[in-house]
């Protein structure tokens, strides 16, 4: 069989491109709120560990976010996704990509978590007592001196953990979501030649996580330039 | 103005300040001298409840502040400034708005008040065309010259200073100085922990000298330096002043 009939068969016959492109935009529509849910996730337990390391508060809070991080990390995601769909939601009519948004969303928010509040310790504990000493309580110290700060710094990491998230997302097949890979997989399943419909799904991928890598870099150099200001 | 008795500070189970007493004037200018590890910067950073005191009281304008709320505490702390040895500017914010930053946050100046503000400031602190210039862009005095700008733009009552002149180069060492001469002429009070003798002598109401958490001598200037009675202190003064 050559090439072209390969392709034909592949992508043309039966609109089986359908199947990569409807999982393209599954795997990004899941990636992107997943991204959301992660960061939004991730500060809100990055601000609470670091406040409970700096004032000794929120020891409950604390708490209950160390045992997060440590389930979230210390499991693998596809037993979170599962685990999710058929425990959690079990007995839940609920949309499967909805259900991926959400339990990628909240492994994410761990490894995000773990990366702001390492950008929050790494300030100089010399800016918060300037901003305390000026009067500033502990929050407005947080909001326009150690935040804007941290951020800059964590960025990078920040833009990484999104496109490992990307990739991970490829085992939502695990609970049935036609994603990328699931897509490139039916269509093997249904042509019998596996070749061209995963290289496809690979290069996809490999695309976006390049694009994705160029622009971090682009951000990066940006952010040091700022600084050599 | 500012009154401290039997002020003890222990961190874990050490001991750093062993009972202070302490008694400073409006418009005075005292002058800590000591050994490191002495407790110096501790003593000054409980006057601004940077630290707070295990025993003992302070008291600030006729008022006990050893037992105040959060929020009181930074009502405190905006009447006193504080000049760190390492200037912590905020790097992140021009010069002008580090200065700006604190008094429009607290509602004190509205951001027109407070930008003239900050313009006068750096025309006393000898930057008038740095204001939006970053940290970054400025040498180690100019940048404790902003930071000193920065403190004065709360108007406030006393200036703590700990250790201004630590961490600059020596040829720096003068313009901060010089800065902190013209704002003790223009009246203001100041607790200033350091090892510049010839300002202590200059400008100096009275010295303290601490060491091991006790303030073991305490004089007017001239007495302190040409007739120290405490044995450590002379032996201190024999290895600083050579
Ligand atoms: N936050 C703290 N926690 C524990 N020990 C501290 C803390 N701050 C200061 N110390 C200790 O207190 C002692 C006195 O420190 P400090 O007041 O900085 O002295 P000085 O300013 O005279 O050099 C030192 O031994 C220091 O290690
Ligand atoms: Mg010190």
């Amino acid at each position: 069989m050559d090439l072209m009939e390969s392709i034909r068969q592949n992508f043309i016959d039966e609109d089986r491109w359908k199947y990569l492109f409807d999982g393209l935009m599954t795997t990004l529509l899941i990636t992107l709120f997943a991204v959301l849910i992660g960061l939004a996730l991730g500060f809100l337990v990055a601000i609470i560990r670091s406040t409970h390391l700096k004032t000794g508060k929120l020891t409950i809070l604390d708490f209950f976010c160390k045992i997060y991080l440590a389930v979230i990390r210390g499991t693998p995601v596809v037993v979170q996704l599962l685990i999710t769909y058929f425990v959690i939601f079990g007995s839940v009519d609920i949309s499967k990509v909805l259900v991926a948004i959400l339990a990628f969303g909240i492994n994410s928010g761990a490894y995000v978590a773990e990366i702001v509040r390492g950008g929050i310790m790494s300030i100089d504990n010399g800016q918060f007592e300037a901003g305390r000493s000026l009067g500033l309580n502990y929050r407005q110290t947080m909001q326009r001196i150690i935040m804007p700060q941290a951020l800059k710094t964590v960025l990078p990491a920040l833009a990484n953990e999104a496109i490992v998230l990307l990739k991970e997302t490829s085992v939502a097949g695990y609970i049935a979501i036609a994603d990328l890979t699931k897509g490139g997989d039916i269509i093997r399943s249904q042509t019998f030649s596996p070749f061209l419909p995963l290289i496809s799904v690979a290069l996809i991928y490999l695309v976006i996580v390049l694009f994705l890598t160029h622009m971090t870099g682009k951000l990066e150099r940006r952010l040091a330039a700022n600084d050599r200001r | 103005m500012i009154d401290v008795k039997g002020l003890r500070k222990t961190f874990g189970d050490q001991e750093i300040l062993k009972g202070i007493d302490a008694h400073i004037e409006k418009g005075e200018k005292i002058v800590i001298i000591g050994p490191s590890g002495s407790g110096k910067s501790t003593f000054i950073r409980c006057l601004n409840l940077m630290e707070i005191p295990t025993a003992g009281t302070i008291t600030f304008d006729g008022k006990d502040i050893t037992h105040l709320n959060s929020k009181e505490i930074n009502m405190v702390r905006q009447r006193m400034g504080m000049v760190f040895q390492h200037f912590n500017l905020f790097p992140h914010l021009t010069v002008k708005k580090n200065i700006t930053l604190a008094p429009v946050m607290l509602g004190l100046m509205s951001k027109e008040e407070a930008s003239k503000k900050a313009d006068e400031l750096l025309e006393r602190v000898g930057l008038p065309d740095k204001a939006n210039e970053y940290p970054k862009q400025l040498s180690g005095g100019q940048k404790q010259r902003v930071a000193i700008a920065r403190s004065l733009a709360m108007n406030p009552e006393v200036m703590l200073f700990d250790e201004p002149t630590s961490a600059l180069d020596p040829e720096m060492v003068g313009e901060v100085l010089l800065l902190m001469k013209q704002l003790a002429e223009d009246g203001m009070t100041m607790v200033v922990v350091t090892h510049e003798m010839g300002f202590a002598r200059e400008v100096a109401s009275r010295v303290l000298f601490m060491a091991d958490g006790n303030i073991l001598e305490e004089n007017t200037p001239d007495r302190f330096f040409t007739n120290p009675k405490n044995q450590r202190l002379k032996d201190f003064l024999s290895k600083v002043i050579s």
